[in-house]
């Protein structure tokens, strides 16, 4: 009897760990098969031309420069807005907030904030940006629409970030005559840096690959220049490979291809970008 | 000699109203160490931070009782904690390095306090290293990270920090606690220097060490300040019970 139980006991440990692997492996065969295929697909595409030249024929042939330089634009506007505020209130929400109900309301909000539907972001920023306040369909407009749905990422990955940072630093700091600010500023921040980078990229990525917030309130379905002022609508890559893939009659699969793989290789490479940073920091963290 | 330091009817309160520590009332003499010892959870270490007003920090508050350092009690509102904390300077009981050079853990507090000089930064940092005994160890590499450094020359880096500020009072929170024997005797060789110019309180991590190293000595239970006195009757003819009893190691 005991024999048989411990023979079991063997057996369902193997077989755990063997499920275990093969589910971890299935989690990453998506990843792989949708770049295989979008690369796949869309390499023959990407030419001197199409990633430098106008859109011409309705879209169906020339290049997309409109688009990337739209998600490039609206990408940088997310950035002006979203990384001062999110940091500012990370830092308070780390190193100043009192824990008090209204702390736990700014906390209950943000969180809230993670969670709501991008294409909401989108009316919400038609409402107040594009018609209250009258800035039209425009990067303007785009931008702080993504602003806000940027927000709560930048937020809590940099409050984590601070998190992290030990106190004793703060303590120490203090007990040699500084003030708090001085103590965030000379050791706090520099050193939960990259961890604060880290989550603006994650943060700016999500922002660049969404369709929903710009569908109303800066995106445009056809715009052959490029923009010139944030007032300006503007193309947009994730919306431009909306529009091609089902609103244009006749369109070449290959374009369409080109498109997604431009699109996947900036978000992919800002991801990079975030990666290398994190890594390099710990390896040099002095903690 | 005269009293650097008196405390007066002092009591401390956690937020919750649980004291912590039940008037106490002592004089800390200049140019002496001063040992505050005693068993853990005494309030020992939590005086310690009311005399740089680190307990603002925490949830501990004075509920009676003055603090008079030069004749000024520090536990006014109206105190200058900055310049307070300059004057009351503290090591702790893990040294804590900050992460960067030693150089500019040296340099940090001066910083903090505007300086800017590059011949005072320089000439407080070999001072202080001199102060803490470990110039000569570690002169050729003072732009090397201090986290590469051993915990006993941490520890003394983090005292030649406080040293750099030239404080009047110099607090030590168990700063041997994680340190092996030589680096210890190379502390407290240094605390016997220190005395000759600051008024030096240390919380020992030892009995021994409260001996070796007392002018005088405190002892307290659970809040309460039992014996205080010269550090040699304590630890030879203590008057009290409880102090005989925990110097000779029957509880503890």
């Amino acid at each position: 009897m005991m024999k048989h139980l411990r023979l079991n006991r063997h057996l369902t440990e193997r077989l755990g760990f063997v499920g275990l692997t093969l589910m971890a492996l299935v989690t990453v065969a998506p990843i792989v098969a949708v770049v295989i295929y979008i690369l796949a697909q869309g390499v023959p595409a990407i030419s001197w031309e199409f990633l430098t030249g106008l859109p011409r024929d309705g879209m169906r042939a020339g290049g997309i420069l409109p688009a990337i330089v739209g998600t490039f634009y609206l990408t940088i506007g997310t950035a002006i807005f979203s990384v001062p505020l999110g940091i500012a209130a990370a830092i308070y929400l780390s190193e100043y907030a009192p824990e008090n109900s209204l702390t736990r309301l700014i906390r209950i909000a943000i969180i809230n904030l993670a969670g709501i539907p991008s294409v909401v972001y989108g009316l919400f920023g038609m409402g107040l940006f594009v018609l209250f306040l009258k800035f039209g369909t425009s990067i303007l407009a785009a931008s702080l629409t993504l602003s806000i749905m940027t927000l709560p990422v930048i937020i809590s990955t940099a409050e984590e970030a601070l998190r992290a940072v030990p106190q004793s630093f703060r303590t120490v700091s203090i007990s040699l005559g500084g003030t708090r600010w001085q103590g965030i500023q000379r050791i706090v921040l520099p050193q939960a840096l990259p961890g604060i980078l880290t989550g603006v990229i994650l943060g700016l990525e999500r922002a660049a690959g969404e369709t929903a917030p710009i569908l109303f309130t800066g995106a445009a379905f056809f715009l052959p220049r490029l923009p010139n002022s944030p007032f300006d609508a503007t193309m947009a890559l994730p919306y431009h490979l909306f529009v091609i893939s089902t609103q244009v009659p006749e369109m070449p699969p290959q374009i369409q291809y080109g498109t997604a793989l431009v699109l996947m290789a900036f978000v992919l490479g800002m991801n990079l970008i975030a990666t290398t940073i994190r890594s390099r920091a710990r390896a040099r963290r002095q903690w | 000699m005269t009293d650097k330091i008196v405390i007066e009817a002092l009591s401390l309160t956690y937020s919750d109203g649980v004291e912590s520590l039940r008037n106490i009332s002592m004089g800390v003499r200049e140019n002496a160490v001063t040992v505050l010892f005693g068993p853990a959870g005494g309030g020992k270490s939590t005086l310690l931070r009311c005399l740089n007003r680190l307990n603002d920090l925490t949830e501990i508050r004075a509920s009676a009782g003055r603090i008079l350092i030069d004749g000024e009690n520090i536990l006014d509102p109206k105190t200058d904690v900055i310049a307070l904390r300059r004057k009351v300077g503290m090591v702790f009981a893990r040294p804590v390095v900050l992460p960067m050079s030693i150089r500019q853990n040296l340099t940090y507090g001066l910083e903090l306090a505007g300086e800017k000089r590059k011949s005072r930064l320089d000439e407080a940092v070999e001072r202080s290293l001199k102060l803490a005994a470990i110039w000569d160890e570690i002169k050729d590499r003072l732009d090397d990270p201090a986290i590469a450094l051993s915990g006993g020359q941490q520890q003394r880096v983090c005292l030649a920090r406080v040293l750099a500020l030239q404080p009047e009072i110099i607090l030590l929170d168990e700063p041997t606690s994680g340190l092996d024997p030589i680096s210890t005797g190379k502390v407290e060789a240094a605390l016997l220097e220190l005395k000759k110019e600051y008024t030096v309180i240390l919380v020992p991590h030892s009995v021994q060490q409260a001996a070796r190293a007392a002018d005088f000595a405190a002892f307290f239970l659970q809040g309460e300040l039992v014996e205080y006195g010269e550090g040699k009757s304590i630890f030879t003819m203590p008057k009290e019970k409880r102090t005989e009893d925990y110097v000779t190691g029957r509880f503890g």
